[in-house]
């Protein structure tokens, strides 16, 4: 029994089907504490007053907007390697929901930004970077949408997403040469001096736990009427065909 | 109910509202696409078995 | 390969290649830039760079198409595909071709339009000299994304969405070597970090290009 079995579409809609509802109640239970405690529960930060609460929202999304482009990476680099259709499905599945969280990223980053920073946008490092990334999903996602071959949108898609890894990288080490940035570092690290208070922590890694499985539900969810819309797909033509 | 926001209430209230309102209509669309093709698949099933 | 070279810079140059007209775009870009932002000399020439980078891109841009398109559509390319060369072969040799007749002449005409935005002159070297290192990788990025594009329909705009994002570097590179060399800064730094930019996706991209050739062939 190894991990490639479930590459097998059949395999694949049993099993995701079995850990899909787990999958979405702990995302929707996970989310709700997560946010309840946070907005309701957290004391005020003694300099950002209560925007500290946006914390809740804009870690989280931005975690899962990157590693979702990653997730695309590695399920990108598995399709071309090994040609399991299941998983071109699941790139393409979890592109619209990194796009999404990169927009929310960027939503609260800006609402938190106009109080803190006294503007909605700056040009800042990791801000610019997060909009090149949204750049990178939508082109992702045009080409997945704007070709009707569904092999040959797989394959072209998959180059794209290496070729856009490797710029994406570049561009994150281009943009931060161009201009030194507002953004504080990074919330969370093992280095404890550099953490948030523990206040704020708990809470945050209940959302981040919350969002992780969110997407991982909605990717499972889309794979599998991806899968299904294919067999839709395959159908119908050998029906014009009889 | 409502804890006390203090001066950033709008920011804070229209955060969440943002962030919420693209995650459920994310969920929704997710939901509503599979529910389509669900449905077509069972039709286009039965009708070949018939 | 030098005879494939050789028929895609005569193409290009014969009347209705569009040689001229991305010279031209780059042209009437940068005129219309002060009438956009008026014509205080300070501000024009805080934003030549930038400016003169930005038309140059895309006048790039727009002739992207004319590297696979055409070929697709009388067949050409179904041949390439099958020729003794290697595709990788072809893909570099047609972005190669394709920056000698549009990168070239816009970095040799720059320091002309510069003028025109009243760009300072110790930076003319350093315009000349980053888009001359900048545009190959503009080129060959552009070959991968018309490859990409190359079977569809209407994939002009689909092809500016694709390749615009990996421009990135390249641009704040460029950019950011010619505005430091007209305030006198260090600029060897971004230009070398251009150039590293250029080598590696000459060195690389063709490699993609030859991949989404392969599969939009197929």
């Amino acid at each position: 029994m190894s991990l490639w079995e479930y590459a097998n579409p059949v395999r694949f809609m049993a099993l995701s089907g079995r850990v899909l509802p787990w999958l979405a109640w702990g995302a929707g239970l996970c989310i709700a504490a997560g946010l309840f405690w946070g907005f309701f529960l957290t004391p005020e930060d003694y300099r950002q007053g209560s925007t500290v609460k946006i914390i809740y929202l804009h870690v989280p999304a931005a975690l899962v907007a990157i590693n979702g482009w990653l997730a695309m990476l590695v399920a990108s680099l598995i399709w071309l390697v090994r040609r399991h259709h299941v998983s071109a499905l699941v790139a393409r599945a979890a592109a619209p929901v990194g796009m999404v969280m990169t927009v929310i990223a960027l939503a609260t980053g800006a609402i938190w930004g106009q109080p803190m920073w006294g503007t909605w946008w700056a040009w800042d490092p990791r801000l610019t970077s997060f909009l090149i990334l949204f750049l990178f999903y939508l082109g992702y996602i045009a080409l997945w949408s704007a070709i009707e071959e569904p092999e040959t949108a797989a394959d072209l898609t998959g180059v794209l997403c290496l070729v856009g890894s490797v710029f994406a990288i570049l561009s994150r080490y281009a943009v931060n040469f161009w201009n030194q940035g507002l953004h504080q570092g990074a919330s969370l690290s093992l280095d404890a001096k550099e953490n948030v208070a523990d206040v704020f922590w708990w809470p945050l890694l209940v959302s981040m736990a919350g969002f992780v499985m969110l997407f991982l539900a909605l990717v499972l969810a889309r794979t599998r009427t991806e899968i299904r819309a294919r067999r839709l797909h395959v159908l119908r033509l050998r029906e014009r065909m009889e | 109910m409502m804890p006390e926001l203090g001066k950033y209430a709008a920011e804070v209230t229209l955060a969440y509202g943002v962030s919420l309102c693209l995650l459920a209509a994310l969920v929704a669309a997710t939901v509503l696409r599979s529910r389509r093709v669900r449905r077509d698949l069972r039709e286009m099933e039965k009708r070949r078995e018939d | 390969m030098r005879a494939l070279l050789l028929r895609d810079l005569r193409l290009a140059v014969r009347s209705g290649g569009g040689f001229g007209l991305s010279l031209a775009f780059f042209l009437i870009v940068t005129v219309l830039i002060p009438f956009g932002v008026g014509p205080e000399p300070g501000v024009l020439a805080r934003i030549a760079p930038g400016a003169l980078w930005i038309g140059a891109l895309l006048a790039v841009l727009l002739s992207l198409d004319r590297i696979f398109a055409l070929d697709r559509e009388d067949g050409t390319l179904d041949l390439l595909a099958t020729a003794p060369i290697p595709l990788e072969a072809v893909a570099a040799t047609k972005a190669l071709a394709h920056w000698l007749t549009t990168g070239l002449p816009l970095a040799l005409v720059a320091p002309g339009l510069g003028v025109l935005l009243n760009l300072a002159p110790a930076a003319t070297g350093w315009l000349i000299g980053s888009l001359l290192l900048g545009t190959p990788a503009l080129s060959v990025i552009g070959a991968f994304g018309a490859a990409l594009t190359v079977g569809l329909k209407r994939g002009g705009l689909l092809m500016s969405l694709l390749v615009l994002p990996l421009y990135v570097p390249t641009l704040i590179f460029g950019a950011l070597a010619v505005g430091r060399g007209g305030a006198g800064a260090d600029a060897a730094t971004p230009l070398m970090m251009l150039a590293g930019v250029s080598l590696g996706t000459v060195a690389v991209l063709p490699f993609a290009t030859a991949a989404a050739l392969r599969i939009n062939l197929r």
